[in-house]
């Protein structure tokens, strides 16, 4: 019986294959997002995560402010050259204290300009981020009192230099003539994206003078040694920090002290947010794609009005005239719902493949999203069904 | 004494309410034994169709009682009246009333499917019908193939497959030429004949009406006349 209500079922939605695929259009679209997104959202997730444990879990972020979902802050007083001075005198176990400022800056040579990232750093930034140079050198104790020299990044070397070794060439970085003393080792794409070769690292001060115009310090990278307890590290320097922004006992820091666990959490967390937002957008797509079924399941049930007249009149029960339009409803939606989980995955390949980032598929969502979609069929199936069961036999009959 | 396979005691249906109330059957009775070939006349909105509704459980009436096999109907719920159409009524109606773009066999399988009855002893009840109407090889011809004749050959063969007590007809040649009306009437003569079902038929051609044994005459919703014309059956063929 259920095979036969099967068969009925495809050959109402097969006589009219355009219109059922239009009708579907809504799921499928609801079901390819959900399903493209969270693939898309599971390879960037495993990118990062394979690119923090290369980095090492022995690497302590420290920022002015409270950092984590929705509350960094850039209100708390930053650091200077005080507080890197007192971490690498007083804390042990570390083998780069980093202090880290950024900008962009405009980056010209040989008549080709380009804008790039520019860091203020110390030789420590190297050994923390471990980043290793293919020519040249580190930078001179001269230049990091200040100095101007510049050690670039593969991407900027191949927009001002081409293929040419930039060693011992001259750049304009905000119009400061800097000496290239060192390239780069490429590290391609980080995990969020973005081309981590298209940086140039210039001495602290000097960043400090000519790009921030500032005399403070934004962040600090620490790297412990390896077999040091990162949070006996971690413990040390806030209780340290705390001293020394004299924060009374019961208050709060104002400042934050991560691993790149945390950060990776903090990253997740963002990536789930963005998740959850985006979920909502479908989950809309999918109610409006429920209707559009109820909707022409309605039309369905009224052109139908004569069949189902001699259905009741020779024998269907009106559980069997319910069933028939349900299954129906069903079958569209799933359709729909494997449409949209193939488009999805399609889609998510197509970018995730763009980016550069694994493909992780999860068997968990694709099952939800198929249950999800046989759901919006059984719910806005059921109203157009029940009309079309409880409809008067002699009326329909008559119904032209 | 065995009970009249279908009785009406002081039947009546109304239809609105009010001053606009419509008496479309009033006070009928009404009883028809196995076999029996009954033909219903009557102006239109006389009440022969309403009548026909209500033998055939598609309505029921609004005061009296109508006794199937002895058995009153008054209680049944639209399962049990759905049940009996089911198991025990076969339906012929004026416009064919066939499934489109569904084959000839697979139209006449349908009450069988609604029965559960499996795929291939269905086919063989369902070739057999068609054989028994005079449409063998053209079984897998759809409803737009067919002519108007042959639709309702199929019709017939539908209702008869599932072996009914009796055959509801409802203005069965209204939509076929004089040819093809004699030949579907000789068709439904020769299955109360030969197999014995009982045949209530609605028609407002007097000489398509006498095929029947019987003749019901419904004016204004009375039942003015009732005879019994056994003879006739013979002198028309």
């Amino acid at each position: 019986m259920f095979i036969e209500t099967a068969k009925l079922a495809w050959r109402a939605i097969s006589r009219n294959i355009l219109r059922s695929f239009l009708t579907v259009l809504g799921v499928v679209i609801g079901v390819a997002a959900v399903i493209a997104m969270v693939t898309i959202g599971n390879g960037t997730t495993a990118q990062v995560k394979t690119e923090l444990q290369r980095l090492g879990t022995n690497t302590l972020f420290l920022r002015p402010g409270q950092w984590g979902p929705g509350r960094a802050s850039t209100e708390a007083k930053r650091f200077d050259d005080k507080d890197v001075e007192a971490i690498r005198d007083q804390i042990s176990g570390l083998r780069a204290v980093a202090p880290i400022n950024r900008g962009t800056a405009t980056a010209v040579a040989g008549g080709q300009n380009h804008s790039t990232s520019a860091i203020g750093t110390t030789n420590d930034y190297l050994i923390a981020q471990d980043w290793d140079l293919v020519s040249g050198r580190e930078f001179l104790p001269a230049e990091e009192r200040g100095q101007a020299a510049c050690i670039i990044g593969e991407t900027l070397r191949k927009e001002l230099f081409g293929s040419a070794d930039p060693v011992g060439q001259t750049i304009r970085l905000s119009n400061v003539s800097c000496p290239v003393v060192g390239l780069l080792a490429a590290k391609g794409q980080s995990g969020m994206g973005d081309d981590q070769d298209d940086t140039v690292l210039m001495p602290l001060k000097l960043h400090q003078r000519r790009i921030g115009g500032t005399t403070t310090i934004s962040s600090i990278v620490l790297s412990a040694h390896d077999g040091v307890s990162t949070s006996r590290v971690q413990s040390d320097v806030e209780s340290l920090l705390r001293e020394r922004r004299r924060i009374g006992i019961g208050r709060e820091d104002d400042f934050s002290v991560n691993d790149m666990s945390q950060i990776a959490s903090t990253m997740t967390g963002t990536t789930m947010l963005l998740t959850g937002l985006l979920g909502a957008v479908a989950a809309v797509s999918l109610l409006v794609g429920g209707i559009g079924i109820m909707n022409i399941m309605l039309v369905s049930v009224t052109e139908r009005t004569r069949e189902i007249g001699i259905r009741l009149a020779i024998g269907a029960l009106e559980n069997q005239v319910l069933t028939q339009f349900l299954v129906e409803a069903v079958m569209l939606s799933i359709f729909g719902g494997v449409t949209g989980i193939l488009t999805g995955l399609l889609l998510a390949y197509g970018v995730v493949t763009f980016l550069g980032v694994p493909f992780v598929t999860s068997p968990v969502i694709i099952f939800v999203a198929f249950a999800f979609s046989a759901a919006i069929g059984m719910i806005f199936g059921y109203f157009p069904a029940r009309r079309a069961a409880q409809l008067n036999p002699i009326e329909a009959l008559r119904h032209e | 004494m065995q009970a009249p396979l279908i009785e009406f005691r002081q039947v009546s249906k109304f239809y609105g309410r009010g001053e606009a109330t419509i008496r479309a059957l009033d006070h009928v009775d009404l009883s028809i034994s196995r076999g029996e070939f009954v033909s219903i006349m009557g102006p239109s909105g006389s009440g022969k169709s309403t009548c026909m509704n209500i033998i055939g459980g598609l309505d029921v009436p609004s005061a009296g009682e109508y006794l199937f096999q002895g058995i009153p109907t008054g209680g049944f719920s639209r399962t049990q009246l759905t049940l009996l159409r089911r198991h025990m009524l076969g339906f012929v109606f004026q416009g064919f009333n066939l499934l489109a773009r569904t084959s000839a066999v697979e139209n006449v399988e349908l009450p069988l499917t609604y029965r559960g009855m499996d795929a291939r002893e269905r086919r063989r009840l369902a070739m057999a019908a068609l054989e028994q109407v005079g449409l063998k090889g053209r079984e897998d011809h759809t409803t737009q193939e067919l002519s108007g004749g042959q639709q309702q050959r199929v019709a017939i063969a539908r209702a008869i497959v599932t072996d009914p007590a009796v055959l509801l007809a409802d203005e069965p040649t209204g939509n076929l030429d004089t040819r093809t009306s004699t030949e579907i009437m000789q068709l439904i003569s020769h299955l109360n004949n030969e197999r014995g079902i009982t045949v209530i038929m609605v028609t407002h051609e007097e000489d398509i009406a006498a095929y029947g044994q019987r003749l019901l005459r419904f004016v204004d919703g009375r039942l003015t006349s009732d005879e019994i014309r056994q003879k006739e059956v013979e002198i028309v063929h």
